[in-house]
């Protein structure tokens, strides 16, 4: 249903899935990522390095295809929060998991918004993604020009149309359970992040226990103290282990659940603004109508012009939007498939491993004299 | 100051002379002590009477090592059981029979409550385990006495409640009426036991095992009312704490034999403990601390002949820091794993909500699953976190007020050193007033001197042979500790390990039964 793309476009020249954000480095207050990806010639590798800004520059360029027919049906890949350093109480709190230990999970996130950009057969065709991805020098720094995604404008109007009833029972149903949805993912996500908080700190705690055994361990020969001391010395290996037991699990839960749930939460984000865009089309499309009837015979005309070039688009994006929210329905089902797989696996390897080492670490205590 | 040897255990007299029944081990009577007990009952008594202070250090031949290990989850005492059967599943005390080489007895002090699951509930994988080995014990030794306190009940209404437990004790021992018996004790009787042992006993310079503290909020609470957790948390850790204190106050042989031990555990009705004042409120540390500084300010200070007991004393002083140290980091990891059953939960609802939304039919009974999961997590972490705090905080608890009583005990000695030189000078004093009278020539006056000066010459002797003798018993009871203490430790470290394994075992079968689930969603 879609128009022909009017803009010049290219196919990527990169092998999508190959695509990395290998390290973020640290220049003063700026972020750099590092990322990779790999010729489909076979002849190589692409280096380049971004900063949160390129990554902007990209989201707006996309955003700014104004002559792609539809496009404000599409849903577009949510880009997370910009990453800082020595953050704010706030950004860190929208940063949510992402913000945790070095960057990584936010990494792992930067690379899913470009692979997700890469594979989208409307964005993935616009010539933006081949220079960020391909080009040595830094994309143009130059602010796009004011597009139809002005943040601000939107949140302004946003209260009187949101609401705003359908004509389409289909996009009724679905704008009312994205609502719930985003809701719950986002609970679901903050609460997550509380859970693998509480772990982290229950890793320091037995960090700090296990220090403090060693500390009471005794000098001398009397042979109960010493006994006392191997218990000491015996104990705080336990804890060693408790300690690295807990980390892993946090660190699994980060990895998979976390970063799915994140994910999750942020595209019914997506979603909800991609719906609230096609409301609005809705709202005008009504008023073009109201004023074609309306119209003196002089203006009628004209009227009716603007109000057939209203449907085509709406009907335009109405229809993009259909095609996306399958597209994303079956993603999300698949992600979030493979996000409860790995995180059960790895879950799983945890506890044996925690399992056997309890064991050992038994055993060695049945056997001291 | 031995009493006459042939008789059955005789009852310690209220006054000091506790000589009868405890070991004297300054007096050349230890063979004597041998004789009392024909019945075999104590042998543990006599053979501290025979053996030397060095002897302490060598290592007794391990009769009893399979038992230590098998007695780790005998020792918990977070039990609520109200089946008898398994009253004493994990209460178990054993006084070793008198080893041939003479050296010290091991004794297998019992005081480890088992990790609660919730802090009320009993975990029944810990309960098989336990009932095997102590039939093993069992078999191995023939003296013993059990004692475990149990069904905390509320009685009374208001302000004027309070809480009866069950102590309930079993044993092979002649002095005690019966083989098992139990009895009702309020709180206050424990700490009026502790009151009396107090007095008696630690002028002998015994540790004597302190009770747990008095808590006016912790109480308050119950005689409003005893369902709400934080009411049900605070009895079991009471009933937990007053079940490692009687362990510890049975497994002392020379304690046993005191005569309101048994009353304790024998008699229907107790006289009311009245004054048990001194506990309250300032908190058994402060009263040894207070106790401590008293013997410092006093005005003759002793000179350490015996660099021994200073060094013992600064270690455990040491220690006593160290633990505390140990404490406050476990306080905290008990709180974190609190936080943690809280966050788990709220996460688990909001995963089930998530699933109860959720369209595709897969997904959503995935994202259920994943919430009975989580659900089940925080139950493990609800018990991880009893497991905790009962086997670790209220271990560091315990011995930092041990270590509290055997600095009283330490204060003891010097207490008596200090007896002993001022009946010297006061001896000094009448040796010079008889001078002064002799030069004066009185007679009448010089009789009444000669005769005081006799009396204060043996009062020297006695004050220079109990000081000697306390010496011995702070000696011998401060290795006792120790060994105890490593076995302590040891003993719920296993149990904590245990409980751990277990938990990840369970853990490990949770993931199992998901990961289907997981890979069903299409």
């Amino acid at each position: 249903m879609m128009e022909e793309v009017k803009e010049v476009t290219s196919t990527l020249s990169v092998d999508i899935q190959s695509i990395k954000v290998t390290e973020v480095v640290k220049e003063g207050d700026t972020l750099t990522f590092l990322i990779v990806s790999e010729k489909l010639s076979g002849t190589g590798v692409y280096h380049v390095d971004r900063t949160y800004d390129d990554f902007e520059w990209l989201q707006q360029h996309l955003y700014s295809q104004e002559d792609v027919s539809g496009i404000q049906g599409v849903i577009f890949p949510p880009l997370p929060v910009k990453a800082q350093v020595n953050a704010s109480a706030k950004v860190i709190k929208q940063l949510g998991i992402l913000g945790l230990g070095e960057w990584q999970p936010y990494c792992k996130a930067m690379e899913a918004f470009l692979r997700q950009i890469a594979t989208h057969s409307i964005l993935g065709k616009n010539k933006a993604v081949e220079i960020f991805l391909t080009s040595s020098d830094p994309p143009g720094r130059q602010r796009a020009r004011k597009n139809i995604f002005n943040r601000l404008s939107q949140a302004m109007e946003g209260m009187r149309k949101e609401g705003h009833k359908d004509v389409d029972e289909f996009f009724q149903t679905e704008r009312d359970h994205n609502i719930v949805i985003t809701g719950y993912a986002k609970t679901a996500a903050e609460r997550f992040l509380d859970v693998v908080q509480t772990e982290q700190k229950i890793a320091v705690a037995c960090g700090h226990f296990s220090t403090a055994l060693r500390l009471c361990v005794e000098q001398g020969e009397d042979p109960d103290k010493l006994d006392f001391s191997k218990v000491c010395v015996k104990l705080s290996e336990v804890f060693d282990s408790i300690q690295k037991n807990m980390t892993s699990v946090t660190e699994n839960n980060v990895s998979t659940l976390g970063l799915g749930l994140d994910l999750e939460s942020r595209y019914q984000e997506a979603e909800k603004e991609m719906l609230f865009r096609r409301t609005c089309k809705l709202v005008e499309l009504e008023i073009t109508r109201r004023n074609a009837e309306k119209a003196k015979p002089v203006k009628k005309a004209a009227m009716e012009e603007v109000k057939k070039a209203a449907e085509t688009e709406f009907d335009h994006i109405s229809g993009v939007a259909k095609d996306e929210i399958a597209r994303l329905q079956a993603a999300r089902v698949k992600m979030l498939q493979q996000a409860l797989v790995q995180w059960c696996e790895k879950q799983l390897l945890t506890a044996k491993e925690s399992a056997d080492q309890f064991n050992q670490h038994l055993r060695a205590f049945r056997g001291m004299a | 100051m031995a009493a006459s040897s042939d008789r059955f255990p005789p009852p310690l007299p209220a006054t000091e002379e506790t000589g009868a029944v405890t070991p004297d081990m300054a007096d050349g009577d230890s063979d004597e002590g041998e004789d009392i007990f024909v019945n075999n009952s104590i042998p543990v008594a006599v053979s501290r009477g025979v053996s030397q202070p060095d002897n302490v250090n060598e290592q007794p031949p391990d009769l009893f090592s399979e038992e230590e290990a098998g007695s780790t989850t005998a020792k918990s005492n977070g039990v609520h059981s109200d089946d008898d059967n398994d009253l004493f599943a994990e209460a178990h005390v054993e006084l070793s029979t008198n080893t041939p080489g003479g050296s010290a007895p091991k004794e297998l002090s019992s005081s480890g409550p088992c990790p609660a699951s919730s802090f009320t509930k009993s975990p029944a994988s810990l309960q098989p385990t336990s009932l095997e080995q102590m039939e093993e014990d069992e078999a191995e030794d023939s003296f013993d006495i059990d004692v475990a306190v149990t069904n905390p009940e509320k009685v009374g209404d208001g302000m004027g409640a309070y809480v009866a437990y069950k102590v309930s004790t079993r044993t092979s021992l002649a002095m005690f009426r019966n083989k098992t018996f139990s009895v009702r004790r309020r709180f206050s009787d424990f700490l009026g036991l502790y009151e009396k042992l107090n007095v008696k006993q630690s002028l002998h310079g015994f540790i004597i095992p302190p009770p747990p503290e008095k808590s006016v909020v912790g109480m308050t609470k119950v005689k409003v009312g005893m369902d709400d957790p934080s009411s049900v948390e605070f009895v079991e850790r009471r009933r937990a704490a007053l079940e490692r204190y009687l362990q510890r106050v049975v497994s002392h042989p020379s304690l046993l034999q005191d005569p309101d031990v048994r009353d304790f555990l024998e008699r229907e009705e107790l006289p009311r403990a009245v004054s048990t004042q001194a506990l309250s409120g300032a908190g058994f540390l402060k009263m040894i601390n207070k106790a401590s500084d008293a013997v410092n300010k006093m005005t003759i200070k002793m000179n350490e002949s015996d660099t021994w007991f200073e060094d013992k004393f600064q270690e455990m002083e040491n220690e006593e820091q160290q633990l505390k140290k140990l404490q406050a980091v476990v306080d905290s990891l008990v709180n974190h794993r609190k936080e943690l059953c809280g966050s788990t939960a709220v996460f688990a609802k909001s995963m089930a909500m998530l699933g109860n939304s959720e369209d595709n039919t897969a997904l959503s009974r995935a994202l259920s699953q994943l919430a009975e999961v989580e659900d089940k997590m925080e139950q493990l972490h609800q018990e991880q976190a009893a497991s905790d705090f009962f086997i670790f905080a209220e271990l560091l608890a315990d011995y930092i007020r041990l270590l509290g009583a055997m600095r009283g005990c330490f204060d003891q000695r010097v207490r008596a050193w200090q007896r002993w030189q001022e009946a010297q000078s006061t001896l000094q004093k009448k040796r010079e007033a008889e001078a002064k009278l002799l030069w004066a020539n009185k007679p009448d006056k010089l009789q009444q001197a000669k005769e005081e000066i006799t009396e204060w010459e043996s009062r020297v002797t006695q004050y220079e042979r109990d000081f000697d003798r306390l010496g011995m018993t702070v000696r011998k009871e401060v290795l006792r500790f120790e060994k105890e203490k490593a076995k302590d430790f040891k003993s719920q470290i296993m149990k904590y390990l245990d409980a751990m394994l277990q938990s990840q075992q369970r853990i490990v079968k949770f993931w199992e039964a998901f990961l289907p689930e997981a890979k069903a969603i299409a």
